[in-house]
């Protein structure tokens, strides 16, 4: 959209903000990850847990691919159609005594959540887990600003005592046992008991008892939403402890953070959504609490509503036509429990708030290929394809992981005038394979090949950027001819040829 | 029918015996094998690596190389080359700007298969020792590959053809579906994790018990093989073409440390 004459609509795309920044190259951060061996026994053990669990769900289910595709023709929908639902949702949830801030960024999001719970006088909320306020910062925010956010959710206040950050979308504390667990509750609850042990019973009741008095005295609530829908202006959070419900019920004012993706247009929409989420993200067949809300209802829950619509690089995806479908995504994170680079190294290693094959996405498009922080997330994957086959919506990740791969050589093309020595191997290829001649010529050069191999047969070191291949696997010496040259010189057509036939082509294989 | 060879470019230049392999089953078949001279590679690398401008090259050189009547179908000896071919070509055309190469690419990829596939959708190929006379008496473990079984879905046409070969015994591998982290140039950007993955990859190999690993894609067992042969197994890697074309009277032969050598061959 270059028309300067189109007013209201930004010549330049806004990009995210706040924690959808890397501080690191996925590579270095991998490499450090690597490292922790008790954190890849932890996440080896709870991927394989879930991984298995979501695929005997799924597997009950005759019409599982009809499903995802409904999912994604729903999704497909709302995005094709945003704006439109967008003014819908707001005329709904406003008609039903809500109010709705537009926020273009995560700094304008974060000050307006402060102006409104300042309003309210109080300078501690309690929170519902949420990828969103995660995703901005929020809870940092507050805190500079005086204003203490306490979350609720068991994990994410495992993660929180422990000043550190979610591993995993749906399980933050992933990365952590419940020996590592105890040890943070001893460490960091003012009244715990000092006998407690690591039993999950007794954590669970260390948590409750430290949340009780948070539910019961606060008087503001943050949270995200799963769904909002915008035929009724509903709002939709998804959970399993309770503890979500306790603060969408219990406080005065509600302050709820949603991007302008998680629409759905109508009501019956979600029936499809409630059984592909439960099963995609923790295996259950049906979701343990589901709360809904429209607007205020007068005498009963909080009678002080917001809602606050954050783009923070939203539009921007959507502009991007292979990427766009990242938006689709309902945060259930089947993709990041059959990937296979995540279960070694850990959501940290991703940097941004959304690890995985979907942060690997979604957090460039959010935040824009130029940005340098997140421009190695889309190679952080073998292009397995795992997570296309687990996710819902069906986006098609190894796709766009491809697409923002192009997108990032050729930004960086336009910006860095001397080429790279990736730049240099994939011109030298590009040459090569050209033409059959071409490749024919330089396989004549073979036999150098098992020279350089030496008594051994294989190659054990290899210079450059190749030599990330020889740090742990050797390259078997190549055959003396190729096959191409075994067909022009020694094969006619029709002539039958069986293998340990004279011509064969020399040279050992391993 | 006539075929037409696509080698590869890892096949043509590191495992000759692979194509070679996939002519004499053809062969036996009793089909004619033509090898467009004009093929040089898929361009994955290129595309998978971000560098389309480059790929558009190598994809228009496969679409000139194959797009002639001169054959009834055209045969790779490699799952991620076909998906390449298959998935990838029109896309890059596409990307590109160019409509007449993205047409003609998909000319191309409709004619193009995998060997298991032809072998067992077209030639109806069920069982590999009455039918090819194929024999191979030795423990085999078999690794699916990720392009394969997720973009081709192979499903189990591979290991079917595997465990029909005479004198075999198939073990399976604990976690096949896993990815042996090779993913192209993802094993030298992203090399450590890749070879974590490789390392996952042999061990659960190792526990098998079996002589060699086997499978439909060059570059995973080069990756596999290489993981291998650095961690000094004695366990090889064996591309199931070579394994599918091994009979009686010309066996390949196992010996010693991983040398797999065709029998009567120089060395």
């Amino acid at each position: 959209m270059s028309s300067n004459t189109f007013l209201g609509m930004p010549s330049l795309p806004v990009f995210g903000h706040g924690n959808l920044n890397a501080t690191e190259a996925f590579p270095k951060a991998a490499h450090r990850e690597l490292g922790n061996e008790q954190l890849r026994a932890n996440l080896g053990h709870a991927t394989h847990t879930i991984r298995d669990k979501r695929l005997k769900v799924v597997a009950e289910l005759p019409d599982w691919e009809d499903m995802r595709n409904a999912g994604a023709a729903i999704k497909d929908a709302t995005m094709a159609n945003l704006p439109a639902l967008l003014e819908q949702f707001e005329a709904n949830f406003t008609a039903r005594g809500g109010v709705i801030h537009w926020a273009r960024d995560a700094q304008e999001a974060n000050e307006i959540v402060t102006a409104l719970i300042r309003e309210t006088g109080e300078t501690e909320v309690v929170k519902v887990k949420s990828m969103a306020t995660q995703e901005i910062g929020l809870n940092e925010y507050l805190e500079e600003q005086g204003i203490a956010a306490y979350e609720t959710d068991l994990a994410e206040l495992i993660v929180q005592l422990d000043h550190d950050k979610p591993s995993h979308i749906l399980v933050p504390a992933i990365h952590k046992n419940r020996s590592q667990v105890r040890e943070i509750f001893l460490r960091e609850m003012p009244v715990v008991d000092p006998n407690l042990t690591d039993e999950p019973a007794k954590l669970a009741e260390a948590a409750r008892k430290h949340l009780r008095k948070k539910f019961l005295s606060a008087k503001v609530a943050v949270s995200g939403a799963n769904f909002g829908l915008a035929d009724t202006g509903t709002l939709t959070v998804v959970e399993s402890e309770g503890n979500g419900r306790m603060c969408l019920t219990l406080p005065e004012t509600l302050i709820t953070v949603m991007g302008i993706e998680k629409l759905l247009p109508t009501w019956e929409d979600l029936e499809v959504f409630m059984q592909l989420l439960p099963r995609s993200s923790t295996g259950e067949r049906m979701n343990p609490y589901t709360s809904l809300w429209t607007g205020v209802t007068p005498g009963d829950g909080p009678q002080n509503v917001h809602l606050v619509m954050l783009d923070n690089g939203r539009t921007a995806a959507l502009a991007d036509e292979m990427g766009r479908t990242a938006l689709n995504c309902i945060r259930c994170s089947a993709c990041m429990n059959v990937c296979p680079v995540y279960e070694r190294t850990g959501g940290h290693a991703y940097g941004s708030t959304y690890p995985g094959p979907i942060g690997a996405i979604l957090s460039p498009l959010l935040t824009g290929i130029k940005s340098e922080e997140n421009n190695s997330l889309p190679y952080a994957s073998s292009l397995c394809g795992a997570c296309y086959d687990a996710c819902p919506v069906k986006i098609n990740i190894p796709e766009i992981l491809v697409h923002l791969r192009g997108e990032d050589v050729d930004s960086k093309r336009a910006k860095v005038k001397v080429p790279t020595q990736m730049d240099l191997m994939m011109k030298g290829a590009e040459w090569a394979f050209a033409k059959g001649s071409h490749l024919s010529l330089l396989e004549k050069g073979l036999p150098l090949g098992t020279l350089a191999a030496g008594r051994d047969k294989v190659i054990k070191k290899l210079p450059g950027i190749a030599g990330g291949w020889t740090q742990s696997r050797d390259i078997p010496a190549p055959p003396t001819q190729s096959f191409r040259q075994w067909w022009a010189k020694e094969h006619k057509p029709g002539a039958a040829v069986v293998p340990g036939s004279t011509n064969s082509p020399e040279g050992e294989q391993a | 029918m006539k075929i037409a060879l696509f080698a590869t470019c890892i096949v043509d230049a590191m495992y000759p015996r692979t194509a070679q392999a996939t002519v004499a089953i053809l062969e036996r078949l009793g089909h004619e094998v033509v090898f467009p001279e004009g093929q040089a590679c898929c361009g994955q690398m290129h595309v998978n690596s971000g560098y389309f401008k480059e790929a558009r090259t190598v994809v228009a050189n496969h679409v000139e190389a194959f797009d002639t009547d001169d054959y009834d179908v055209a045969v790779a000896p490699s799952g991620s080359c076909v998906a390449s071919v298959k998935h990838q070509h029109e896309l890059v055309a596409r990307r590109c700007g160019d409509t007449a190469l993205e047409a003609r690419a998909a000319v191309v990829g409709a004619k193009t298969y995998e060997l298991s596939q032809l072998l067992t959708d077209v030639l109806g190929i069920t069982n590999a020792a009455e039918q090819l006379g194929s024999y191979f008496p030795h423990k085999v473990t078999y690794h699916p590959s990720c392009h394969g079984m997720r973009l081709l879905r192979l499903e189990d046409r591979q290991l079917n053809l595997l465990a029909s070969v005479g004198g075999i015994e198939m073990v399976e591998l604990p976690e096949a579906d896993q990815c042996c982290g090779f993913g192209g140039t993802f094993s030298m950007k992203n090399a450590d994790v890749s070879s974590a993955m490789n390392a996952d990859k042999a061990a659960n190999i190792c526990g098998t018990g079996a002589e060699l690993c086997s499978g439909g894609d060059a570059s995973c067992l080069l990756h596999i093989g290489g993981g291998l042969s650095r961690q000094g197994s004695d366990v090889g890697t064996l591309h199931f073409a070579e394994i599918l074309a091994s009979t009686l009277e010309n066996p390949v032969s196992v010996t010693g440390e991983v040398k797999v050598k065709l029998a009567g061959s120089k060395r």
